[in-house]
């Protein structure tokens, strides 16, 4: 019955002139705008309440100097917006490679078309040919219009990468939309799911603004269920000074469902192999809604962390199941934050194995961590408490094309489950598609858009759902988290979402453990007998 | 002035393009050769060449190829010039006999237009025009 | 489209015409033989130098490699040495493979949507094989040139001439790039006719650019294949401009002129228009930087110091609920 779902059906473009498309702002596809409040906290520029659906977005009188301006300091400080906005040669490879356009089959979700909104801009204001040739050239005025365009179509890009690894002279839309964003911020131009999740986490800590006593009581909830489940009581250490290392995971893991599971796996585990870490209730956030605001807000989130490290003398960082934080941790943190001097080259406790790559920015992806862990023998595992499902992975955006963890997961999975597959391989590794809600996106009010970029992720699920039987989509990334379960509900149904070490957490025989009957969700271990011939 | 970064590598790579790109112009100017106009020898015996000078220049290899085709294919062996006189259709037979030094007149054109043409795979240099 | 191709071919026609007047007509062949070529070459090297400092003078401030294979992290796990590249050595084979074999172009995937199926991947090798034979057989059709260019003609370009004549059906015979670019051409410019996306996002200078280098291609042709000129006198010509002792040559014809036009507008077009992307894949950043990210720090120049708030600032709003909560705090025996 999920078939009847309305596949999108044609991915030629219809009329002929983009230019001239004025952008509609229809209800289910665009993400509102930040609450007032939050842009005062933050100190962002030009604060106001507004709407995108506004016909007068109340801009500032001088809004176009300020584009301009921007957009020149812009060039002069990222190399990779210049060369970007300068060498397309619209070869159209990326153009069906965003699932966005996949999605939605709107033309201007065109990876090509997305960069020319801006390029068009550029060329008009800062070339010669634009100058001289004008329209012909590709080159067009900075309109109202032009600025909604852009406003609707930087926040309909999850900053996913996935064009980029097509592109034969290595375009980023990422970092075209992430210029755009810059830009349009600028105007005080931004979304609400982005701000508010970002002011939350500059005033408490992490994004969901759980302030420090709730924290620890959620934490007590878990030590319970643990309990609970297993019959052993663990202990959860809360910014303990002089621990060896600091663990940060993104404040979903703690608060949203089935995030949930994944922290108990992750408590479980740092008891049962007894490690020296601590939780921080300041840097109480792996994730960073900065990045999809600005440079400079990125870098304000992030500073807790290694400011947290240093206070709490611990020697590395361990951080957890999360997409665009690992983004932020691997590509900007030490840059943006660093030196680390003060924290030591992590070294893992348990099996002595130092992790060269990450020396310098002295944090480790817990996928490294429990791999290691699993290679070394430091964990027994029984996989049959894993039987009840049958597992693909996803690979998140963030951590496949910025990082690189492909086989870690993979490898932990393997151990702790006994089905797994894969989807196709071009919707995998280094090729995965997004789960459609990245990058700031997972808003309620924009739920259509999402649905429908999620659409080629839900078709690889659909696949395997379909020749193997899949039940389970591992994933670790606090988004996918979120989004995937709506999604897949929507386009196919029967099929759940969980984290890594949630099935870590299943598999883990811990010492004096009561016999397991249920895994970490409640549910028996095994299927009931009328859900097997599924 | 602003800064370059990364200059180091981008100078270096930029330098090398523009030293390999302008090499036409420094290579001839420091090797000398530039002026070098090949002179080509021909012995007139006080006669006409097959076709107008201008002609031959572009068209010669059209014509023996014609005349290749005619001897070969249909075993005629004698062409009519404008003139109305008629010679042999001969590449050693007739050409070398005016232009007999092949080093001094084919090669050194061909040589200098980089072009090796054909015509030796086949047919043997008379021992006069060999020097 | 329309509009725009007509653009694009009406700028072309100009552009054989001017040649076919300054020199047909009005007998510019002083203007067109030394000034045209000498101008167009400074624009190009002036353009191309002033085009790759722009890009130099702004800094790459992240290392944002775009990775497509297994980072190195443990040793037991098998890193990709080149699509994840950790080494300056990966790097350079990294980049290597973009430059010389258009290696990200080669993943081609055209993906179309199916009512029952979904999705339809296919893998496409068009495009790259297109892309491939014009670039390279440009490039041939260049290095040939040389033999205009050297005096004595350097064995290598004797070498391509003789390897790329490999039919000798015609007479003179037919250089299999001049072919093979003139096929690649076509087929670049149908694409983007035909294939609505492509066809969607491109402008008149996208035609333009094609239809440039395909007339380049074909009045090479005609002074080669119809037009006859004389090489000797083109190649004392040609060496006269190298050598800085212009010589106008005397009996070549409007074709030599029409097609020396051409490419003195294709080298002066060149740095100002989207061809300089030649250029600027050697910066691509997503390219050429090492996945070591963690391992290196990477300096960003500009990297300025922003609003934080510190941990004092943060406790000091919290601390009453954190210590009621049983949680440490810093400033616990002062307050208390």
């Amino acid at each position: 019955m999920k078939e009847e779902k309305s596949v999108p059906s044609d991915l030629s473009p219809k009329d002929e002139n983009w230019m001239d498309k004025k952008v509609e702002f229809k209800k289910g596809t665009y993400c509102y705008g930040a609450p007032l409040k939050h842009q005062k906290y933050l100190d962002l520029p030009h604060p106001r309440e507004w709407q995108p659906h506004n016909e007068d977005w109340n801009l500032p009188e001088n809004w176009k100097e300020i584009i301009l301006e921007g957009m020149k300091s812009l060039l002069e400080k990222y190399r990779s917006f210049k060369l970007f906005m300068d060498i397309c040669v619209r070869c159209g490879a990326c153009a069906d490679k965003c699932h966005f356009f996949i999605g939605t089959g709107d033309p201007k979700n065109m990876p090509v078309l997305r960069a020319e909104l801006l390029r068009s801009v550029y060329r008009r204001y800062f070339t010669l040919s634009g100058k001289i040739f004008g329209r012909l050239s590709g080159a067009r005025d900075l309109t109202y219009d032009v600025l909604k365009e852009w406003f609707y179509y930087f926040y309909q890009c999850t900053e996913c990468r996935r064009c980029s690894l097509y592109c034969p002279y290595g375009i980023d839309t990422c970092e075209i939309t992430m210029m755009g964003r810059e830009l349009l911020n600028l105007l005080g131009l931004n979304i609400q799911w982005v701000v508010e999740p970002a002011s939350n986490s500059f005033r408490t800590g992490n994004h969901l603004g759980v302030p420090p006593p709730a924290f620890k009581e959620t934490m007590g909830f878990a030590v319970d269920e643990i309990e609970e489940l297993t019959g052993i009581k663990i202990d959860v250490p809360i910014n303990r000074k002089g621990a060896e290392i600091l663990f940060v995971a993104p404040s979903a893991d703690y608060f949203a469902s089935p995030h949930w599971y994944t922290l108990l796996g992750y408590l479980m585990l740092f008891h049962e192999i007894g490690l020296d870490y601590t939780w921080s209730t300041f840097a109480s956030e792996g994730g960073n809604f900065g990045l999809f605001h600005s440079y400079e807000l990125m870098k304000r989130l992030n500073a807790k962390i290694y400011e947290e490290a240093k206070r709490l003398k611990v020697k590395w960082i361990l951080g957890g199941e999360c997409g665009h934080m690992w983004r932020v941790i691997h590509q900007y943190m030490d840059t943006m934050n660093g030196p680390a001097d003060f924290l030591e080259e992590p070294i893992s406790p348990i099996t002595g194995t130092k992790f060269e790559n990450a020396k310098s920015t002295k944090m480790v992806h817990i996928a490294e961590f429990t791999a290691d862990l699993i290679y070394h023998n430091k964990l027994v595992l029984d996989k049959k408490r894993n039987d009840k499902w049958i597992v693909t992975f996803h690979d998140s955006c963030n951590t496949a094309r910025s990082v690189g963890l492909f086989e870690e997961p993979r490898y932990i999975l393997k151990n702790v489950c006994n089905y797994f597959y894969e989807m196709p391989e071009n919707t995998i590794r280094e090729k995965t598609f997004c789960c459609g809600s990245g990058a700031g996106l997972g808003a309620d009010e924009n739920l259509e858009a999402r649905l429908k970029g999620g659409f080629p992720r839900a078709y690889a699920v659909r696949y395997v759902k379909e020749k193997f039987g899949v039940n389970m989509v591992a994933c670790m990334c606090a988004i996918d988290k979120a989004s995937l379960p709506i999604l897949l509900d929507y386009w196919l149904g029967g099929v759940e979402v969980c984290g890594i070490h949630e099935l870590v957490g299943n598999a883990l025989v811990m010492k004096g453990e009561k016999e397991r009957t249920k895994n970490l969700r409640g549910e028996p271990l095994q299927r009931e007998e009328n859900e097997k011939g599924l | 002035m602003k800064r370059v970064y990364d200059g180091k590598k981008i100078i270096t790579g930029l330098v090398l393009f523009l030293a390999a790109f302008t090499s036409p112009f420094w290579y001839n100017t420091v090797f000398g050769t530039f002026d070098y106009v090949p002179e080509l020898k021909v012995e007139k015996n006080g006669k006409e060449c097959v076709k107008r000078t201008s002609y031959m220049k572009t068209n010669h290899m059209v014509l023996l190829r014609f005349w290749r085709d005619e001897v070969v294919r249909s075993g005629k062996r004698i062409y009519k010039k404008e003139d109305g006189t008629e010679i042999e259709m001969s590449l050693s037979g007739t050409c070398l006999k005016c232009h007999k030094n092949k080093e001094e007149f084919c090669d050194r054109c061909h040589g200098y237009l980089g072009k090796a043409p054909r015509c030796w795979s086949c047919h043997n240099v008379p021992r006069e025009a060999k020097k | 489209m329309v509009e725009r191709l007509a653009y694009a071919f009406l700028f072309t026609i100009f552009l054989i015409l001017v040649p076919l007047i300054g020199v047909g007509i009005l007998n510019l062949q002083k203007v067109f033989s030394i000034f045209v070529p000498y101008l167009a070459f400074l624009i190009f090297l002036f353009g191309l130098v002033y085009r790759v400092l722009s890009w130099a003078t702004s800094p790459q401030p992240f290392k944002i490699p775009l990775v497509a294979g297994q980072q190195r992290s443990l040793k037991w796990i098998k890193s990709s040495y080149i699509e994840s590249p950790y080494t300056k050595t990966g790097v350079f084979l990294r980049m290597l493979l973009e430059i010389i074999f258009f290696r990200s172009l080669l993943r081609e995937e055209k993906v179309e949507t199916h009512p029952k199926k979904w999705l339809l991947f296919t893998s496409k090798k068009a495009l790259w094989l297109g892309s491939i034979i014009f670039h390279y057989s440009l490039l041939v059709i260049a290095l040939r040139h040389l033999k205009l260019f050297f005096e004595p003609v350097p064995s290598f370009v004797s070498l391509l001439h003789r390897a790329d004549s490999l039919f000798e059906i015609f007479l003179p015979t037919v250089y299999i790039t001049d072919i093979l670019a003139l096929l690649a051409l076509l087929f670049l410019f149908f694409r983007r006719i035909l294939v609505r996306q492509v066809m969607y996002v491109s402008y008149a200078t996208d035609y333009f650019a094609l239809l440039l280098i395909i007339s380049v291609i074909l009045s090479g042709a005609l002074v080669r294949y119809f037009f006859r000129v004389d090489l000797f006198d083109v190649k004392r010509f040609t060496l006269g401009l190298v050598s800085f002792r212009p010589y106008v040559p005397e009996v070549v014809g409007s074709a030599f002129y029409v097609h020396l036009f051409l490419v003195s507008f294709l080298f002066a077009y060149f740095p100002f228009s989207k061809l300089i992307h030649a250029g600027g894949i050697f910066l691509s950043p997503t390219r050429n930087l090492e996945n070591t990210s963690r391992e290196k720090r990477y300096i960003n120049p500009w990297n300025y110091p922003v609003k934080v708030r510190s941990y004092e600032e943060w406790e000091d709003e919290f601390r009453e609920m954190m210590r009621e909560a049983g949680i440490p705090v810093e400033k616990e025996e002062k307050e208390s």
